[in-house]
């Protein structure tokens, strides 16, 4: 079996926050990823869902070295990144992008479209810089500009070109994982469609593998093969997406589908919330002997699988 | 009556580029108690409608003018500073997107709530305060008594997001603006403020305007849709009508470009094209750069609206 292009193990980030004190400050931990575990199969999309404050950035800053996680491992095609230095990680960065949310902060705005997207290849020094122009202008091309835009400034695009930009950008040096961190949030409905099909196009010719991190789960629905819920920081939810979207065993996870919207005013209903309480009171009991791989009893909750490629947090019993 | 009766409203503004018309002669009326949702990406005048309606543009650059312009009777156009000031908040309030920048962050919650009631009604200071705390209460915010002296960055963007409504509904307003209220909210705060906003509109028997890019905040609010799109309204009707039978390809499209909830991974049909550019817009029907079925009549001149069916209207040549 060949390893996963992307694997977390116990990847936890703790921040610091001052509780008192100006002069003589004191820090207590925030806790903002606590024990993630997650895989992302070569070729394949994995959606990371969750509200904001569950810890879903964090995680996928961290899966890119971007911020460095306080314990836990980082896996690239099997190989462990978490202790890398500076230049011994370079090579690795070529293997891993990331596209963010919002594309206006993204882009140089003092730099060309072309060299915006020739820039990775600047910096990894690979090809001559007419070569480098000429495979920006084609990248353009990729992912549905004119190569006419490769003069233009980030101002003069609109959300969605921009954001076209920062992926052609993302995948000028074919790498094998690209985190996508709330790509078409900040897009309209119409551009958002484009954006999602230019993804899913990308990632089928390429091979590549994805980490998709939104909150919108219609978006995840039609476009990732497994979804990861994070709750406080926490994985509380792993599956198929089907099986999470019609089986999901866990509380936060339907809270999260039940708010989605609907899409017909015939099948407006009213909802009951459920607390932060009600919520942790629903985690599921489980009986070790009805698990797929073993578990100890605890009665804290911890994250159990109950089929091969099904894993939810519950309170496993004797 | 109706209690908003607009006709030919355009919005213009004077840039360096030149006069950018953002709303390009739209009409709209709203019944009491009714709910009306005003649906359209960035860029389609949705917004700028609402704010021209308490104009809380600032003019100039601003640049409004309409054939009819009445908000409660009162000639929105033509009213003094006084009339407007006493109108906004009594007759028409509004809920903003980022109740964070729509708080002034040197005030407490309770001290602009109260504020807000003592400006409208000659009411005591301890009576406002007991108001105010009795709305927080309403919104479902559990310790209202002690969020009432919290300012607002100690709140969480939902709870900003319930106080905003409770200081939009002090003044017991006769229509509730909302302008793309939970879309800097996380899912699951966005159906519980979406499902307040629509109780307290019955119990206050409010009418609600909502403005939102979002079709399903429109499928699980509204009664009646209108539809904008570069400036001009596209289609509009009963809420049914318009997910049933949507008749301009705008609408239609931006229907099928929903993700849906089929399962499985699958390409979503996509608009092409990207939103006109204000300052410079389409001759004739501003969607015909990016639709299916145009002929040489939309890129000519814009279609007058025509009735497609009961209430429901729409502005396409094809319809002709």
């Amino acid at each position: 079996m060949t390893a996963p292009a992307l694997e977390l193990r116990g990847l936890s980030k703790k921040f610091p926050i001052r509780v008192g004190g100006r002069l003589l400050p004191r820090y207590a931990e925030h806790v903002a990823v606590d024990g993630v575990s997650l895989v992302v199969p070569t070729n394949r999309i994995v959606g990371l869902v969750g509200e904001s404050g569950s810890g879903k950035t964090t995680t996928g800053l961290m899966a890119m070295r971007l911020i460095e996680p306080t314990s836990g491992q980082i896996l690239i095609d099997g190989k462990d990144i978490s202790r890398l230095g500076h230049a011994e990680l370079k090579p690795f960065r070529r293997q891993m992008q990331v596209v963010f949310q919002d594309s206006y902060s993204a882009l140089d705005p003092m730099m060309t479209l072309a060299q915006i997207v020739a820039e990775p290849l600047h910096i990894h020094g690979l090809m001559t810089a007419r070569a480098q122009t000429e495979a920006a202008l084609g990248w353009l091309e990729r992912v549905g500009l004119d190569r006419s835009y490769g003069q233009r400034y980030p101002h003069e695009l609109s959300g969605g070109q921009r954001q076209r930009v920062a992926i052609a950008r993302a995948l000028i040096l074919r790498p094998s994982v690209l985190v996508a961190d709330e790509p078409t949030s900040a897009l309209d409905v119409s551009v958002k469609a484009q954006i999602i099909n230019l993804l899913q196009d990308l990632q089928e010719e390429m091979g590549l593998s994805i980490l998709f991190i939104s909150h919108d789960l219609s978006v995840v629905r039609s476009l990732t093969d497994t979804v990861v819920v994070m709750h406080r920081g926490r994985v509380v939810e792993q599956a198929p997406t089907e099986a999470i979207f019609l089986e999901s065993r866990h509380p936060y996870t339907r809270s999260l589908l039940d708010a989605i919207p609907v899409l017909h005013p015939r099948d407006r209903r009213r909802r009951t919330f459920q607390s932060a309480e009600t919520i942790a009171t629903g985690i599921p009991r489980l009986s070790a002997r009805d698990l797929a791989a073993p578990a100890m009893p605890s009665a804290t909750p911890q994250l159990v699988t109950v089929t091969p490629d099904h894993r939810v947090e519950a309170i496993v019993t004797a | 009556m109706n209690l908003v009766d607009i006709s030919e409203l355009t919005v213009s503004f004077r840039q360096h580029e030149g006069l950018v018309q953002a709303v390009r002669g739209i009409s709209l009326r709203v019944d009491a108690g009714e709910s009306v949702g005003i649906v359209g990406e960035s860029g389609s005048g949705k917004s700028v409608t609402c704010m021209a309606m308490l104009r809380l543009l600032r003019e100039p650059p601003a640049r409004i003018t309409a054939g009819k312009f009445e908000i409660a009777g009162t000639d929105i156009l033509r009213a003094d500073n006084r009339t407007l000031a006493s109108l906004r908040g009594r007759v028409a309030a509004m809920v903003f997107q980022d109740p964070m920048t729509a708080f002034d962050p040197v005030f407490t919650i309770g001290h602009q709530i109260i504020e807000t009631i003592r400006t409208h009604r000659n009411v005591s200071k301890a009576e406002a305060r007991a108001e105010a705390e009795s709305l927080l209460r309403r919104v479902e915010i559990k310790q209202a008594k002690d969020v009432l002296g919290y300012y607002p960055h100690q709140l969480s963007g939902g709870m900003l997001q319930r106080a905003m409504i409770a200081m939009a509904l002090s003044c017991r307003p006769q229509i509730l603006l909302a302008d793309e209220p939970t879309t800097a909210l996380d899912v699951t705060i966005q159906a519980q403020i979406l499902q307040l906003i629509k109780e307290l509109q019955a119990e206050f028997g409010m009418s609600l305007i909502m403005v939102t890019h979002d079709l399903g905040v429109i499928a699980e609010t509204v009664d009646r849709v209108v539809v904008m799109y570069g400036g001009r309204v596209m289609e509009q009707g009963p809420v049914e009508a318009i997910f049933d039978d949507p008749r301009h390809p705008y609408t239609q499209a931006l229907l099928r470009s929903i993700p849906g909830h089929a399962g499985g991974r699958r390409r979503l049909t996509e608009i092409k094209g990207a939103s006109p550019n204000p300052a410079n817009p389409p001759t004739g029907c501003p969607f015909h750069p990016r639709c299916a079925a145009a002929e040489s009549a939309c890129r000519e001149s814009m279609p007058v609206m025509v009735a497609v069916g009961a209430r429901h209207d729409a502005a396409c040549w094809r319809l002709q």
